[in-house]
């Protein structure tokens, strides 16, 4: 740690430890420390260069036993664009029956990032009751 | 009365209950019966649709229902027999269950071992004395959860949330990708209860203010919220005069905490801990009836899915163990709580197991303690087992082992004491 360097104080989010985590600037330097392992600092870098979250949310379905499907995407995504990957989705009606894993939009706002399944999803049974 | 007869019947088939079904039979159960009330299995994981369950498993970072389908894909393999949409009504002390279906209307099940896995239920506004009207639109956070993930309804536009409780934090991310607006978390205590992590993700990420120190004084509205009044309170609890703000909304979420669901174990006369709310466990998860196994948050609420996992594993080995004579009442040590530690689970150890099984034992401080702390297994003034740990926080879980090595040591022990102490740098 530079003491001449502002410092600015994140929490890690890479597990459940959350640890506080210094990060400082020196020019296109980033210097990072109080982490409690390498994957730390990688979410360090990422926060200050490329923010990124893992997105999950539900798509309607047709023909299941529930209305909605869950879906996620396959990596963390933009930040900044959770919202319009969200209005994107809104706009998508899958059909009975899906696997847990399948692709339901494959190249997400043209990250490259596919959005899966999470469970997976059988037809209606017969008798109608869900 | 339809009897059907079972090695092991496990009741509820969330993450511990298919744990618990799946390793009873890799243990050599033949028939294994996994008795679900809802209409497919997976219990709360299904609602549970955001990312961040199996990093310790897997090392991956799953939503909920994806975790849940690896472990009933698992369990089906297995040779587990679902029974689903069906109700438990009452256990006996002789191992037999008394259910009801659509199908078979009421019948029995003769087990040879049963294996508890009810997990829990949340805090409603009774339990935590809400003043106020009692208009629609005050829900608990996982019944709002249910209607926005899986049913596809909204419970309001502008809510606010009383506790930093998980589900409370996931949910105010939630609805705000759903277009409502979230006003508020209030927070009583002046730490978190939650994860961290949520509060980072789920709140600053979407400027969602969180309070600490407190709560809600009053709720307004007739037929519907309308308002809730807030107001500070100290370190003791008492309310900040003055304090008092009036928070326009049309929906409470209560994030107040979670109890372990032990209706049934209540009924057949098992052992509770008033400290979790759950029975008294051993190492093998055998509570104080012989037989009687309980796994996940029926016995303490977990704050990983993983560990949950880990102890139905434990559960069903043991519970198959049981059935075919094979699990044997040695002599055991009693774990109590120590300094700054509020309930351990195992409640005691049979020693004997530690040349087989790396024992974990599992539990929550009582406060934040905020600096370099060794978590220690005390035997008398002797230190068994010690773990060194950045922190520790009444929101996550506390864990140390005891091992083979310990044994030798463990031979004349009575009662082991836990305790988290401050630690130099």
């Amino acid at each position: 740690m530079n003491t001449n360097l502002p410092t600015q104080q994140i929490i890690c989010v890479a597990c459940p430890k959350g640890c506080r985590l210094n990060i400082q600037r020196d020019g296109d330097q980033v210097l990072v420390s109080n982490q409690g392992c390498k994957r730390g600092v990688e979410y360090a870098h990422g926060e200050v260069k490329d923010p990124r979250r893992m997105v999950a949310t539900t798509v309607r379905i047709e023909g299941a036993r529930h209305p909605l499907l869950p879906v996620y995407t396959a990596s963390p995504f933009p930040k900044g664009r959770i919202f319009e990957l969200l209005a994107e989705l809104r706009n998508l009606q899958i059909q009975a029956p899906v696997k847990e894993g399948q692709i339901i939009l494959e190249n997400a706002l043209d990250t490259g990032i596919p959005v899966l399944a999470s469970r997976d999803m059988e037809p209606l049974i017969p008798d109608g009751s869900r | 009365m339809k009897i059907e007869n079972c090695d092991i019947a496990v009741i509820g088939s969330g993450p511990g209950g298919l744990a618990a079904a799946m390793a009873a039979r890799q243990n050599g159960a033949k028939k294994v019966l996994l008795i679900e009330r809802d209409r497919e299995p997976g219990g709360i994981l299904l609602q549970c649709i955001h990312n961040g369950f199996g990093v310790e498993i897997f090392k991956k970072d799953l939503p909920g229902p994806a975790y849940a389908q690896h472990f009933i894909n698992e369990a089906q393999s297995a040779g587990v027999e679902f029974l689903l949409d069906t109700m438990v009504l009452e256990i006996t002390k002789d191992k037999r269950i008394f259910a009801s279906n659509k199908k078979e209307g009421m019948f029995e099940i003769q087990a040879k071992a049963i294996i508890l896995a009810m997990g829990c239920r949340e805090r409603t506004r009774a339990q935590v004395r809400l003043p106020g009207a009692r208009p629609a639109g005050v829900y608990t956070a996982g019944t709002a959860q249910r209607w926005v993930n899986v049913e596809g309804f909204m419970p309001g536009k502008q809510v606010v949330i009383l506790g930093s409780g998980d589900i409370g934090m996931i949910m105010a991310r939630r609805l705000t990708f759903e277009g409502a607006k979230v006003e508020r978390v209030l927070e009583i205590m002046p730490y978190l209860s939650g994860l961290m992590r949520n509060y980072v993700q789920c709140l600053q990420d979407f400027g969602i203010p969180l309070l600490m120190q407190h709560t809600v004084k009053r709720i307004i509205g007739n037929e519907r919220v309308e308002a809730v009044e807030t107001i500070a309170v100290d370190d003791r609890w008492q309310e900040v005069a003055g304090s008092e703000e009036i928070i326009p909304c049309d929906t409470l979420l209560l994030s107040v905490g979670l109890i372990p669901e032990n209706e049934l174990s209540r009924q057949v006369g098992i052992q509770l801990d008033p400290l979790t709310s759950g029975p008294f466990v051993d190492n093998h998860f055998q509570t104080s009836i012989e037989g009687f196994f309980a796994a996940g948050n029926v016995v303490h609420v977990y704050d990983l899915v993983d560990w949950v996992t880990g102890a139905g594993l434990r559960a069903g080995e043991s519970a198959a163990l049981y059935a075919h004579g094979k699990l044997h009442g040695n002599k055991k040590v009693t774990i109590q709580h120590g300094q700054n530690v509020h309930h351990v689970i195992p409640h005691s150890l049979d020693i004997s197991s530690l040349a087989f099984h790396e024992e974990q034992l599992q539990m929550r401080v009582t406060r934040p303690l905020e600096h370099p702390v060794k978590v220690q297994v005390m035997n008398g003034n002797e230190v068994i087992a010690s773990k060194a740990l950045p922190y520790a926080r009444p929101g996550e879980m506390v864990t140390i082992s005891l091992k083979d090595k310990h044994m030798e040591p463990l031979q004349n022990a009575g009662q082991l004491v836990v305790r988290v102490v401050e630690r130099e740098e």
